[in-house]
């Protein structure tokens, strides 16, 4: 797994670059189509004053140099021209020149082969707590059974996504708009590192990159090329996982997602997405039907509540049932008792979450 | 009394000192009364030396004094001429000694103008001897409601006196404490009449049951109502003394719930109340409601200061935590009291006490409060429901201002909801009077089960008496050992569990904690950082 020289020079360009990049945007300038340009095309259409400079130093570069920064960031990495990089990134005009990867290698080089499934999860980072765990359930019911979870490590749903790919076990990717090894954001630190020891972070920009504005959409390009099937959770009518969706959809993939509350403006985004033909996505079996075919692969069960004993069972019912608080659970202080001992033991056998403000959520 | 200095009959009083070797002719009187000072809770025995010896007529009080004291000179003046009695026109030096400690207040009004008296011969010496006085004088000679009357009369009682003089307001307060004739007087010519051997007027009689006076007394926990989860949570608090987070919504109760948590509390015991009486008698608002018997509850803004909340001040006095030693202290908005407030009061909730120390002075002042606290659960304070316009970022940021070493000494966390329309109406709710008896049952059977080991409550049980004094069935360890495993649970958090399930059975008069009593305790945990990278934001 290695990257050329050619490529590498890119990606020294198109960092040394970010600044015009953004400011291009700014401007109008159609993202994709600005980073499907040849070098000295893109040098030329955003270079502006530092033309010259830049160019020199593009025709200056020295790729040992920037393998040495690879090694001592500890990261691989692939280039297009290379193996190990993703058979359904070859095709796309902006594909990245380099992907970097943080991690286990293995994670991006199993995506080398065309029909390697591998599916993205994306949504809103102030997502409800229904919608985190529904994130959770897919990433879960799909690492498990052995599909790449695709995702970008954002606040909420992204993040969801991936915490259900660790809890299995199973192959998870997460795409950073940063270097690979510069964990964004800083509050996922602990999910990065989970991420980073068993499974992979991979990023198109050079090692210690800060990510810049325009990075998130280029973030976004990558992760609705590397999947077979793009799943919105939650998305509001201007959300950034739209972006991914109609990215996903301009490739050519299968774009899904789960359907919301009609009046709710978390899911406005989505809810518009299925109106226009989106694949209808409720849980981790409808994404694998999708992704490997009809019945090719049977999603791991949430845990069943025929097993439980009659209270239990009357108990969880409730909570289904949108009765997912003490208060709305139970009249006098000792049914209280009950509820809470109730709650716990639920909360224990893995069919409830205590969330935030003490509400109960269904465990997929 | 006096005596002339040729006079050679032996001393009959001991405090009349006759100094003939340095000037045979010239008499110096020498009184002295008794008062008490109050440093921190500490009373403090000063003896009040008055010296009148002929020259230019002058009245200088030394030994240390504040203002109150120096302008107590003005009062004396004026009572004792009001009263009738006669100023005399000698050079007065009064000390209070011993002069080492600082004298504050007008407390030593009453002693100052005895001890005058009694140099002048206007009063007799035998009983000013063995009785202790204190109180304040207005011009008029009336006597002064006096704070700290509770605490001067412990110290009269440890100094062996055979009584004390004090206001008549205080007289009540002042009574609570045997072994102590306490008289309660109106006016400079009563104690001057007591004084000389008239019959010493019996304290007025404490009202049935004694409480004090004003707030608190017509709340109770049936009005709170579409909360049970929180009553019940409430009634734990109080059958364990356990500290106590509510989290919830604005406006939905928290308050209101807090408040009536002395209701269910145990009544304090006699010396309970009589240690809660002094530190209010010292530091609380001047009242002359005798014993207090209720437990105090005490809600500072949030905008106190760190020496306001736990005690100091250059002369170190106690603050809010003492003054809700044995009660409740509640803290409302607890993410808006500054850092160091709260930081301040670590060492109270550990050891039940705070040392302040000032210069070369060091005060103890008891603070065994339990702490309730209200937050919202994020800065909007509607975490979890649609309403919430917080950034994840926002609540974490919340949440991050409560971590920490405070959030460890609480057992019990409570959401609380907005409750169901149905439910405002209906009045199921527990009143108080019947969670109190549960409360007290659960007491006792913590005392019986603690007796020797030195705590009162399963909040303060240690680890080690964890270990010791609770029992529970293996069902019970498995479900705590399930928790743990599962990341649920941190290892004080498991202890934190382990406290709150005791109280459960207790409150279940189980002796052994079963699995239940464990499930509901976790159910009332807080949510502890999970290992796995966690959803939450």
């Amino acid at each position: 797994m290695s990257a050329c020289d050619d490529c590498l020079r890119r990606t020294a360009l198109v960092a040394a670059l970010a600044p015009h990049v953004e400011r291009a945007r700014r401007q109008q300038r159609h993202l994709r189509e600005l980073l499907a340009l040849a070098d000295d095309e893109l040098l030329a259409a955003i270079g502006g004053e530092r033309r010259v400079e830049l160019q020199r130093a593009h025709s200056m570069f020295r790729a040992s140099v920037a393998r040495g920064h690879l090694e001592r960031a500890g990261l691989h990495a692939t280039c297009r021209h290379g193996d190990g990089y993703p058979s359904r990134l070859l095709h796309a005009a902006d594909a990245p020149a380099v992907l970097h990867v943080a991690g286990d290698p293995q994670r991006l080089t199993a995506l080398a082969h065309a029909d390697a499934a591998a599916v993205a999860i994306v949504g809103a980072r102030r997502a409800s707590l229904q919608g985190l765990e529904v994130a959770r359930g897919l990433g879960r019911g799909l690492a498990a059974a052995g599909v790449t979870v695709v995702s970008g490590m954002a606040l909420g749903i992204d993040s969801a996504a991936h915490v259900g790919a660790l809890e299995v076990g199973g192959p998870t990717l997460t795409v950073l708009a940063g270097g690979a090894d510069v964990p964004y954001p800083s509050s996922k630190r602990s999910l990065y590192r989970a991420l980073v020891g068993a499974q992979a972070a991979v990023s198109e920009m050079p090692p210690g990159m800060r990510p810049w504005r325009w990075a998130f959409p280029a973030r976004n390009r990558t992760i609705a090329g590397l999947a077979s099937l793009t799943i919105v959770v939650e998305a509001t009518e201007r959300s950034g996982s739209l972006i991914t969706a109609e990215i996903a959809q301009q490739l050519g993939r299968a774009v899904g997602a789960v359907p919301g509350p009609v009046a709710a403006p978390r899911c406005a985004g989505t809810n518009a997405l299925l109106r226009d033909g989106a694949l209808v996505i409720r849980n981790a079996q409808d994404a694998l039907d999708e992704a490997l075919g009809i019945g090719v692969a049977t999603a791991l069960r949430g845990r069943c509540a025929r097993e439980l004993q009659s209270p239990l069972r009357a108990l969880l019912h409730e909570v289904e049932n949108g009765r997912d608080t003490v208060a709305a659970l139970a009249g006098t202080p000792a049914e209280a008792s009950g509820a809470l001992s109730g709650l716990a033991e639920l909360e224990l056998l893995g069919f409830l979450r205590r969330g935030p403000g003490g509400r109960y959520t269904r465990l997929l | 009394m006096r005596r002339s200095g040729a006079d050679p009959a032996p001393i009959l009083h001991p405090r009349v000192v006759f100094c003939n070797a340095v000037a045979p002719s010239v008499a110096v009187v020498l009184a002295q009364a008794t008062t008490f000072t109050i440093d921190g809770l500490v009373p403090r025995r000063i003896a009040v030396e008055v010296d009148l010896r002929r020259g230019l007529p002058a009245f200088t009080i030394v030994g240390r004094g504040d203002a109150a004291v120096r302008e107590s000179r003005e009062r004396v003046h004026a009572a004792l001429l009001n009263s009738g009695f006669s100023f005399p026109q000698r050079r007065i030096t009064v000390n209070l000694a011993p002069a080492h400690l600082r004298k504050i207040g007008p407390g030593f009004d009453l002693a100052t103008a005895c001890g005058v008296l009694a140099a002048s011969e206007q009063l007799a010496l035998e009983q000013l001897e063995r009785w202790a006085v204190f109180g304040e004088l207005s011009l008029s000679g009336e006597l002064r409601l006096c704070r700290g009357a509770l605490a001067v009369a412990e110290g009269a009682r440890a100094a062996g006196l055979e009584g004390l003089l004090v206001p008549r307001e205080c007289a009540r307060e002042a009574a609570l404490v045997d072994g102590l004739r306490v008289a309660g007087a109106a006016s400079l010519r009563e104690v001057a009449a007591i004084l000389g051997g008239a019959p010493v007027p019996t304290p007025p009689d404490l009202p049935a049951g004694g409480a004090v006076a004003g707030e608190g007394e017509d709340l109770d926990l049936a009005d709170v109502c579409g909360h049970p989860g929180a009553i019940r949570a409430v009634t734990i608090a109080a059958a364990g003394g356990h500290n106590m987070l509510l989290s919830g919504p604005p406006g939905i109760g928290k308050t209101m719930l807090a408040r009536r948590l002395p209701t269910v509390l145990p009544a304090l015991n006699r010396d309970e109340a009589i240690e809660v009486t002094r530190i209010h008698s010292i530091a609380g608002a001047p009242s002359s409601g005798g014993l207090i018997e209720r437990r105090p509850l005490r809600a500072p803004h949030h905008t106190i200061s760190p020496p306001g909340l736990v005690g100091g001040g250059s002369l170190p006095a106690p603050g809010e935590a003492s003054l809700a030693h044995r009660g409740v202290l509640f803290l409302d908005e607890l993410s808006e009291f500054s850092r160091c407030a709260l930081e301040a009061l670590r060492q109270p909730l550990e050891d039940g006490q705070v040392t302040i120390v000032r210069g070369q002075r060091r005060v103890v002042f008891p603070t065994a409060f339990q702490l309730v606290a209200s937050t919202n659960p994020c800065p909007c304070g509607f975490a979890g429901s649609e309403r919430c316009r917080c950034t994840p970022g926002a609540i974490a940021r919340h949440r991050g201002r409560l971590s920490g070493p405070l959030l460890d000494r609480i057992d019990l966390l409570v959401d609380m909801q907005r409750p169901e329309a149905g439910a405002l109406q209906s009045n199921v709710g527990a009143s108080s009077s019947e969670v109190h008896d549960a409360v007290r049952e659960a007491r006792e059977r913590q005392s019986v089960r603690l007796s020797g080991s030195g705590v009162l409550t399963n909040a303060r049980l240690s680890s080690r008496l964890l270990r010791e004094h609770v029992r529970a069935e293996s069902a019970a360890h498995a479900t705590l050992r399930r928790a743990y495993a599962e990341g649920e649970l941190s290892a004080r958090g498991h202890e934190r569990v382990l406290r709150v399930a005791r109280t459960i059975a207790d409150l279940d008069g189980c002796p052994r904690v079963c699995a239940h009593h464990v499930r509901e305790a976790l159910s009332l945990r807080q949510h502890d950082a999970r290992p796995e990278p966690g959803l939450a934001a």
